[in-house]
């Protein structure tokens, strides 16, 4: 079931086009804030809002890369695996995240901490080697700098970004 | 109350990755400590371009250029410069760390050849005020607009500054804008494409962080001059900073009457609206973004009908990148006669370039067009990092091509880069030095486009694949020369067949790394040899019994383990066994392991 607030921002969000259906993405994205994930319950009722059927909704919804259709864990860290950070070494930084986490590219550590997936180009290639965390951006990153990171964010919660 | 001091801290995203918030904290921290906050204003500015020294901080108005600065340097910055006035020497941008000499900005060389449009306010003003903008010239060009011209003239206007996309195809802007005013319908729509996606550019990410109302001021003289009410920014969800500016300056322009209902007075109305993208780089295709826009999968349309006719909705719509309708709002302020005499005869204007990769000076960069490759790389790159050589230069990301030594004296024009075999594309220059393989860097392009192809037309959807399993094979040492043939084939066919953009140019790195660098295509098929030793699985690993003094350190770092030998005796690779990770390469301080 949908929240009374996330139906209500869904609501404001259709009211913003000419068509419901081209709130869908937002709709998505609304619908898995605060469960981290979209499960089909959750975009079943997001469609349903919108006057649209499950079907056309997992269509659109398998179709974007930030919809996760499958649980993911507290943090989210998207690693660039784009050429200008493979160029400056981005592999290694690539490697040390999967053997310190234990798991592979769309993985998620048994604690339920983090989930490691791929972006395609993060365009923070002037600080390449370049990863996300919780939509926050790390340049420059280097193993030691990577370690410090994880570290700070363990215990951190969801959606807990440190302050801009 | 004057302020003596100005202190610029550049907040574009790579600075801010780099504790560029902290410095900004700091130094209004240490100016209300050390007793001098009316002396001094701190101030976020947008991306100064040169990324590569940062987190940048400038003090005006002696113009200090601070580089690589730390949150702990705020403290003596205040006290030296506000306090006592004079410099900090130690942060001052040098030009030889030898010699230690500091350098005036204007003799910086990354500045020197460079003229700032696009960019002319990007570092200068405030993103989140919009007083700043409209104190150097902003909004001038919309009410100019608005109160001095026709719809008509504006096209006009634009056709004579002889304008073209800068998203990569290079079609003119005023053609695009004509189009649209004369297809049939009254309601229209202006839409900004701002999916910036290529791997290695992010000149589109730094600009609305610099200078967000520069592109909403153009995007409602778009509006005025097609006649439309209501426009869309499409941008990535993975610029945060740039969205949070965006809606800002959207804020701002409306409480100044620059947007909504009758704008400065006049009949004409027009509001902005942001949609994020959920991440699909096909979504930078025109046609896809706007299905993107409608709720639906990304995928592209056959085009025609052309979006100026059939765009959103159905609606005749003017899609144009950021970089473009930046542009358009100089061009508005400045008139066509200034800008048209920036660049070449067919070419006109300024570009902005990423410089990514293997560069010494990595940052963002914007030169006048007909600006040779060699002046951007080297005189403004400052050449190849650590001092290695050139290889080539990769423009306009996956559809783009690679350009080697030979052409680096062409001018940088949409034409010759196409014929060059590449393509202006959105801007990201990736620049390959020796230690780079260009056989693996094709396969890593193609990965690219295997994962972001939406598999809607088959010559895009299998013909990547194909083409990726192919490079796959010859740098396995699998390959064939036959293979190779088959790929020249199969991106022949794909370029010529493919739907959209993205397949019709997502062999052109294979392609064009193919024809400069057959020999070193042939070299792993024939001789199993990947000269750069990048191909893990063509690289052989052995001990030199000469330099190797038996200390041991390559056997206990070895995971397998296959290396063997006596204590104060040469060691020996059991190639057999070797899974080549390179630990034991990385690990010989004696240079012993050596890697063929």
């Amino acid at each position: 079931m949908l929240s009374r607030d996330e139906k209500e921002r869904i609501e404001a969000e259709a009211g913003r086009y000419p068509s419901r259906r081209a709130a869908l993405s937002e709709a998505l994205m609304i619908a898995q804030e605060a469960r981290g994930w979209l499960g089909d319950e959750a975009l079943a009722d997001a469609a349903r809002e919108l006057g649209i059927s499950s079907a056309s909704a997992e269509s659109v919804a398998t179709f974007y890369e930030l919809v996760y259709r499958l649980p993911v864990g507290e943090h989210v860290i998207q690693i660039c695996d784009s050429v200008s950070c493979w160029i400056r070494d981005g592999e290694s930084i690539l490697d040390h995240l999967r053997e310190r986490l234990g798991v592979e590219l769309g993985g998620t550590t048994a604690d339920g901490l983090f989930t490691l997936v791929p972006a395609g180009c993060l365009g923070l290639c002037e600080a390449a080697p370049a990863a996300m965390i919780d939509g926050e951006a790390y340049g420059g990153l280097t193993t030691e700098k990577l370690d410090a990171i994880l570290d700070g964010i363990r215990g951190r919660k969801r959606g807990d970004a440190a302050q801009r | 109350m004057a302020y003596k001091n100005f202190i610029l801290v550049c907040a574009g995203t790579g600075c801010e990755s780099s504790k560029a918030i902290e410095i900004y904290d700091s130094l209004i921290r240490e100016a209300e400590a050390q007793g001098v906050k009316n002396d001094v204003q701190v101030v976020k500015t947008g991306c100064f371009g040169f990324c590569e020294k940062g987190p940048i901080v400038k003090v005006m108005p002696s113009e200090s250029f601070y580089v690589e600065v730390k949150p702990e340097d705020a403290k003596e910055i205040i006290a030296e410069q506000v306090v006592k006035g004079r410099e900090v020497k130690r942060l001052l941008y040098k030009k030889d760390e030898k010699t230690a000499d500091t350098v005036k900005i204007e003799d910086i060389e990354f500045y020197q050849k460079q003229f700032r449009v696009v960019l002319r306010n990007c570092g200068v003003i405030n993103p989140e005020n919009i007083d700043e903008y409209i104190a150097r010239d902003g909004y001038s060009g919309l009410e100019r607009a608005l109160f001095k011209m026709k719809p008509a003239d504006v096209v006009s206007e634009l056709k004579a500054s002889g304008l073209r996309g800068r998203g990569g195809a290079g079609f003119p802007t005023w053609l695009k804008w004509d189009l649209t005013i004369k297809a049939p319908g009254e309601v229209k729509y202006v839409v900004c494409n701002a999916d910036e996606g290529d791997p290695g550019a992010y000149m589109n990410r730094s600009t609305i962080e610099g200078d967000p109302h520069s592109l909403i001021e153009a995007m409602t003289i778009c509006g005025y001059t097609i006649g439309a009410s209501t426009g869309y920014i499409y941008i990535r969800a993975e610029y945060p900073l740039a969205i949070e500016r965006l809606k800002i300056a959207i804020k701002q322009a409306k409480e100044y009457g620059l947007l909504g209902p009758k704008i400065l007075g006049s009949d004409f109305s027009f509001d902005l609206d942001i949609r994020l993208g959920a991440g699909a780089f096909v979504c930078g295709e025109e046609t896809a973004l706007l299905q993107s826009l409608e709720g639906k999968r990304g995928m592209p349309m056959p085009k025609p009908p052309f979006p100026a006719v059939q765009g959103l909705w159905k609606k005749p719509t003017v899609i144009n990148n950021v970089e473009t309708f930046v542009n358009v709002a100089v061009i508005m302020t400045k008139g066509a006669d200034w800008y048209s005499k920036i660049g070449t005869e067919k070419s006109k204007g300024t570009k902005t370039f990423a410089l990514t990769g293997k560069i010494a000076n990595s940052g963002l960069v914007e030169v006048p067009m007909g600006t040779k490759l060699r002046d951007i790389i080297f005189d403004i790159g400052g050449g190849i990092k650590g001092g290695r050589k050139f290889k080539g230069v990769q423009t306009g990301g996956p559809s783009g091509g690679i350009i080697t030594a030979e052409s680096l004296d062409e001018p940088i024009t949409y034409e010759s880069l196409t014929a060059l075999g590449s393509m202006m594309g959105s801007g990201g220059m990736i620049i390959m030095d020796e230690d780079d393989c260009v056989v693996d860097i094709a396969k890593f392009y193609m990965a690219f486009c295997v994962d972001e192809s939406c598999g809607k037309c088959a010559p895009c959807r299998i013909g990547t694949s194909q083409m990726h399993d192919l490079l796959e094979k010859i740098t396995t040492g699998n390959g064939t020369e036959d293979d190779l043939l088959k790929l020249e084939k199969i991106g022949k066919a794909m370029t010529k067949a493919s739907l959209c953009m993205l397949g019709g140019s997502a062999a052109n790195p294979t392609l064009s790394t193919i024809k400069h660098f057959r020999e070193e295509y042939l070299e792993h098929i024939r001789d199993h040899k990947c000269r750069s030793g990048k191909c893990k699985d063509l690289v052989v690993y052995s001990i030199d019994p000469v330099k190797c003094i038996g200390c041991g350190l390559c056997a206990r770092k070895c995971p397998v383990p296959c290396i063997a030998g006596e204590k104060k005796q040469a060691h020996v690779i059991d190639r057999s066994r070797c899974v080549k990770c390179g630990e034991c390469f990385k690990a010989c301080k004696f240079g012993a392991v050596v890697k063929n």
